[in-house]
């Protein structure tokens, strides 16, 4: 039961084959069975999974595909009553006493909520190693990192901990690790999906979506979190098609452009995947085209100069005085920001926090922030251009399949490279989706990545979903 | 471009965060390495170009400033680690 995907379990459950309590508990035993071994879960919520799932089988009513289905909640999503920790010590107490957006409508929609899951410090990694409760391990191989900062709600995927999970992508954060773990995973258009109740990296790119078993899974996610909320400004009213009516198997009439920057530096088996990937994709009947993305190479610093900018904004909010930790050891107000600040934040919200500052600060705005801002406005017309030749890109998720715990802990560039791929769809406000192409001979899952422009998810459903029913790699499981 | 300990500690101030010795020469090797690396950007040229931060291009979303009442004010004074007094939160002197 636990291997279901959301559109099998909606069959059994309406079908009567299985209730909502029996798939719930499946999942909770699982957790119980596997979850020493993965980190992946912050908070199991048990009682309140139970409780749901009893309701909901109760009132016996299956019309929407996921009511009833159990779920996990990366831990920066805020669950009204649960606690939201931003995996830092700085909220490790907080209950928020509200719903995220995304909540409310999962809620809505009948979900089971198993629990939240681990991610790197305020969504701040590559690797879900910056979380104060330990890394979250990958599924395939213990000693290797899930990805980051989605790598609770990735790994609990890949390992039948729960049907679906919700990340957040803001550089990367879903899509590394959906391709690190062999999972679906789906970055959305800037503002397809409310950011109301989740707590802000950088307000400009921060995203929220899907980890699924299948693309179709994703489809079905996507149609029920997506659109316009009063809440957050930055969702406009452009109406949301049903997109799992963009499950095509067929890849006649679609342009499809391989970018050469996005396989520079990149590993050999990776590349070797990928462009067997492209052959199918060819053999389904799409046209493939080289294109080239020539601003590819400044896509990192002009990232993490604005991220670092907009996150060292955000991160003011936590100063010991409206909610969360404050230091014992302040006498006088400065004392408390400064101390609790230290004492709550990991080191790289603290390098994130002081680069923000100091790329804001005067002297050094022109030469660094806007300098970036500008870089910024130079790739978006850069993907404008490339979208008016092909309908969708198809590129690596990672530079290399999963790295070892703790190899790039003592280098934070090297953290930071490890987004080279996945970055421009944060800067550009791009959606994109990574999917399992593949693995290296070590037995380490490789992503391909499909890009499409804002507001084209259908693209990336279509592409996506056609590989996938043209290919073995999504049925592959870990043993854990 | 190398920051030395002076500016790490100014910037630490600034972002309200206090830090060791240790942490101080740490933070300084990273984040000069990192704004180093930043510097590639001087090879973009951006004469003329306008910076943007609203990468979906809306403009000026508004809405009516009208009085709502709000059900979560004991709530959130409930998450404050502050004392509360008259429904407001009590701080240490400013002065």
């Amino acid at each position: 039961m636990i291997n279901l995907t959301i559109a099998e379990a909606h069959k059994g459950l309406k079908s009567k084959k299985f209730s909502s309590t029996e798939l719930t508990q499946a999942y909770l035993d699982r957790i119980k069975e596997t979850d020493n071994k993965l980190n992946a879960y912050v908070t199991v919520t048990e009682e309140v999974a139970l409780k749901q799932a009893k309701k909901i089988d109760e009132i016996g009513q299956f019309s929407n595909p996921l009511t009833g289905i159990p779920i996990n909640l990366k831990d920066i999503i805020c669950t009204e009553g649960i606690k939201t920790t931003a995996c830092s010590k700085i909220l490790e107490n907080f209950t928020p006493p509200y719903d995220a957006d995304v909540t409310k409508r999962l809620k809505d929609a009948g979900v089971v909520l198993l629990g939240k899951t681990n991610t790197d410090q305020f969504a701040m990694g590559s690797s879900s190693e910056t979380s104060c409760f330990g890394v979250t391990k990958n599924p395939w191989n213990l000693d290797y990192v899930a990805g980051g900062s989605s790598g609770g709600p990735t790994a609990s995927v890949i390992a039948d901990q729960t049907v679906f999970a919700i990340g957040t992508d803001t550089g990367g954060s879903i899509r590394q690790p959906a391709s690190l773990c062999s999972c679906v995973g789906l970055k959305v258009t800037y503002g397809r999906v409310p950011r109301y109740g989740v707590i802000s990296y950088a307000s400009s790119f921060d995203t929220i979506g899907p980890l699924t078993k299948t693309v179709e899974d994703a489809a079905i996610v996507l149609n029920a979190i997506a659109g316009h909320s009063d809440n957050d400004s930055t969702t406009p009213d452009i109406p949301v098609p049903d997109y799992t009516k963009s499950l095509k198997e067929d890849l006649k009439g679609m342009t499809i452009g391989v970018p050469k920057e996005y396989f520079e530096g990149v590993e050999q088996e990776t590349i070797d995947a990928i462009n067997e990937g492209i052959e199918t994709l060819k053999k389904l009947g799409a046209e493939i085209i080289d294109v080239s993305l020539p601003l590819t190479k400044y896509a990192i610093p002009t990232y993490y100069i604005l991220v670092k900018s907009e996150a060292s904004t955000n991160m003011a909010r936590y100063d010991g005085i409206k909610y969360g930790h404050t230091s014992d050891n302040a006498k006088e107000l400065l004392e408390i920001y400064m101390k609790s600040r230290a004492e709550g934040f990991g080191d790289e919200v603290k390098r994130t926090i002081m680069l923000g500052t100091y790329s804001l600060s005067a002297g050094y705005y022109d030469a660094f922030y806007l300098k970036a801002a500008k870089v910024r406005a130079l790739m978006k017309k850069e993907y404008e251009e490339v979208f008016k030749k092909c309908d969708v890109l198809v590129t690596p998720t990672s530079p290399f399949p999963a790295f070892k715990i703790g190899e790039k802990m003592e280098d934070p560039l090297a953290m930071y490279a490890a987004d080279t791929l996945t970055v421009p769809a944060g800067i550009c406000g791009l959606p994109g989706l990574s999917i399992p192409a593949g693995f290296s001979k070590n037995g380490l899952p490789i992503g391909m990545q499909i890009l499409a422009n804002q507001f084209k998810e259908e693209n990336l459903f279509h592409v996506g979903h056609a590989f996938e029913k043209a290919t073995e790699w999504h049925k592959k499981k870990p043993k854990v | 471009m190398q920051l030395s300990n002076d500016e790490v500690k100014r910037i630490a101030k600034l972002a309200r965060l206090e830090l060791k010795e240790e942490e101080i020469e740490k933070f300084s090797k990273q984040l000069s390495d990192i704004l180093t690396h930043a510097r590639m950007l001087d090879e973009v040229s951006t004469d003329g170009v306008e910076p943007i931060a609203q990468i979906t291009g809306l403009e000026n979303i508004s809405f009516s400033d009208k009085k709502k009442g709000c059900e979560f004010t004991d709530k959130l004074l409930e998450q404050t680690p502050q004392s509360v007094q008259d429904h407001m939160i009590k701080v240490k002197n400013v002065f």
